[in-house]
């Protein structure tokens, strides 16, 4: 049977938080919609469950192969052409932890911009059923379910208070 | 605290009214004034570009540098841009790490000064050299055919690398704020554009995950952020520091003298611009009075800590009676023309500005606040000035013939043309996305509430633990 979407669209963070209980009690389960919004609402304000990520294992990881990368240069670079200057050290810590610092610190910063990417399920090539009034101040709550539920998920968002209810095959 | 936009509005009149006022320029036509004013600092720029193009074509020569002053005009604004750099996004870090109510209208502004003035900053060094294609390979390992390796123990390399870093990690933090705001932009556009828009946004839809993401991703990079900053000027400052030749600059404290000198510049830059903004594109609603307060006591805290590094550079280094030191003071502040310029610089750096923003009235008035903190960014670049030039300039053992400097026309034009420059990629980055952050300023009002207490009804605000 083939999946439908519909997407229901609230005026207001309560209309859309009780939708999502109606959904629950009309045996959906949290996993089959999202609520999408234009501005960030605080945590658990339509009844979801903090996200699990492994956002703060990027840095680390990032870190380390910056780090790595940064001592292969400074001291690859100065190994292969010995040239003492101002009587410093061939490898001479000072210089090398500057470098060493900025390549942690970019490595670090940019598996963190990856890992946010990854981690928010971006970029999303197919934007699925959706609508522009989100952006303008509305909530929509988009539930994936069967062909033959379609026509209850409507019902509950209608009865929730949605102020339109459309639907499309995915 | 912002005041709310619409009393008594439902979130989609707040919305409709946010996305009008913020995209209303990049969505509409531009107001009359625009493109003659960008046409106006292209031809700038254009003249600041042919007279780099004349200098490279003919050598440096066409410059005032002469031995022993060989860094002069370019440095300084090297330095100055660097400085302005810095307030961007260090205001929006801290301010992120701080849940500073007030930051929200603040944020995406001082981040884009950031990025365009590092980006100008950069072309100064490369310009400095006199001959820019060579400086690929000073600062990047990468000639493997002939073995010619940058030389690490140079500060001159340590530069590229930290300004590579900042800028790098400045870009990709302007970029992932941006999304949301770039999925307004989406929705609100036709053709090329929400083609654009569409790619840029990465099929943003807004879900909790998303949200939840995007705030983690403001605080963790604003940490991540806050030391590479640090880090940028700091290196900087030993450019001058660790250099052999000048005993004047060896000082131990130059990295947090600079540090917080380029936030003084930086935030009073951001100020600057902010209140132009406001001016620009009626954006009263959102550059508040109350912003500018909490600013101005800002920069009343940055201001001091810096004139508190600044004498203290300059009393003790006078106090060990260290023939260098004295004579490099001595030029600076006693022998024309440097005399004049330190007057200038110290008193619209710190004793003009800084007293001003006690009073209330000038903290909150947009005429005096632009006022003082043009002044201020006046001073901040004659302290670089006179901290390169005179440095120089000083007589020292074995230097056998020495001239004081003049800029010629040409490093006055390229310096003229990167003001320009900044200017006018503000004003185009404005023409494709939003300068105040439209999901912050949504959130701001969701949060924001008033709470009656006794007799009273004060402005509150939620926030989640």
């Amino acid at each position: 049977m083939a999946a439908r979407q519909v997407l229901g669209l609230f005026r207001t963070a309560d209309n859309a938080a009780l939708a999502t209980d109606r959904l629950k009690e009309a045996g959906f389960s949290a996993g089959d919609y999202q609520v999408l919004t234009g501005t960030p609402y605080p945590e658990g304000a339509f009844g979801e469950d903090p996200p699990k990520h492994r956002l703060f294992a990027f840095p680390f990881f990032g870190a380390a192969v910056g780090l790595a990368i940064a001592i292969l240069i400074t001291a690859g670079t100065q190994i292969s052409y010995p040239l003492v200057t101002g009587g410093k050290p061939i490898l001479a810590i000072p210089a090398m932890a500057v470098i060493a610092y900025e390549g942690t610190m970019l490595g670090a910063i940019i598996m963190t911009i990856i890992g946010i990417i990854f981690e928010s399920r971006l970029p999303r090539p197919i934007m699925g059923l959706y609508d522009t009034r989100i952006t303008e101040g509305f909530i929509g709550i988009a539930l994936t379910c069967s062909e033959d539920r379609l026509q209850a998920a409507d019902l509950v968002m209608r009865q929730a208070g949605a102020d339109d209810v459309k639907n499309d095959d995915i | 605290m912002q005041d709310q936009l619409i009393i008594g509005a439902n979130t989609q009149e707040v919305d409709a009214k946010i996305n009008r006022d913020l995209l209303g320029h990049i969505i509409a036509p531009s107001p009359q004034w625009f493109w003659p004013l960008i046409g106006f600092l292209a031809l700038v720029v254009a003249m600041a570009a042919g007279a780099a193009g004349f200098m490279i074509n003919q050598g440096i020569g066409v410059t005032g540098l002469h031995r022993p002053v060989m860094w002069g005009f370019f440095i300084t604004n090297f330095v100055f841009w660097v400085g302005i750099s810095h307030a961007g996004v260090m205001l929006s870090a801290i301010l992120r790490l701080a849940q500073a109510e007030w930051r929200r209208p603040a944020t995406r502004a001082a981040e884009i000064v950031t990025v365009f003035s590092l980006m100008t900053a950069v072309l100064m060094p490369i310009l400095h050299t006199g001959r820019p294609w060579r400086v690929l390979y000073w600062a990047f390992p990468y000639d493997f055919a002939r073995g010619i390796w940058p030389n690490v123990r140079s500060p001159l390399v340590w530069d590229p690398s930290a300004i590579n870093t900042y800028l790098t990690s400045s870009i990709l933090f302007v970029y992932i704020a941006l999304i949301p705001d770039f999925a307004v932009l989406r929705d609100r556009s036709t053709g090329i554009r929400h083609m654009i828009y569409s790619v840029l946004a990465l099929g943003w839809r807004g879900y909790p995950r998303q949200w939840r993401l995007q705030m983690i991703a403001g605080i963790l990079l604003s940490a991540l952020i806050l030391p590479v900053f640090v880090s940028v000027h700091s290196i900087v400052s030993w450019d001058f520091a660790v250099a052999q030749s000048v005993e004047g600059w060896h000082s131990t404290i130059f990295a947090p003298y600079f540090v917080i000198g380029a936030v003084h510049s930086g935030v009073s830059a951001v100020v600057t611009v902010l209140i132009i903004l406001r001016y620009m594109f009626n954006w009263g609603d959102y550059i508040t009075r109350d912003t500018l307060d909490s600013l101005a006591r800002l920069l009343v805290v940055v201001a001091t800590a810096w004139f508190y590094f600044f004498a203290t550079e300059v009393l003790f280094g006078l106090f060990t009676l260290e023939t260098p030191e004295i004579g490099l003071r001595t030029m600076q502040i006693f022998q024309w023309p440097f005399a004049m310029l330190f007057l200038i610089f110290i008193t619209t750096a710190y004793f003009i500005p800084v007293p001003m923003w006690l009073f209330r009235n000038v903290r909150r008035s947009f005429k005096w606040m632009l006022i003082t903190t043009i002044l201020v960014n006046i001073g901040m670049w004659l302290e670089r000035f006179l901290i390169v030039v005179p440095g120089l300039a000083r007589k020292s053992p074995l230097t056998f013939n020495w001239s004081t400097y003049h800029p010629s026309v040409i490093e006055i034009l390229i310096v003229v043309g990167t003001f320009a420059f900044v200017s006018m990629m503000i004003l185009l980055f404005s023409k494709v996305a939003p300068l105040i952050p439209i999901y912050d300023v949504k959130e701001g009002q969701i949060l924001r509430d008033t709470i009656k207490i006794g007799k009273v009804e004060v402005p509150a605000v939620r926030r989640e633990e």
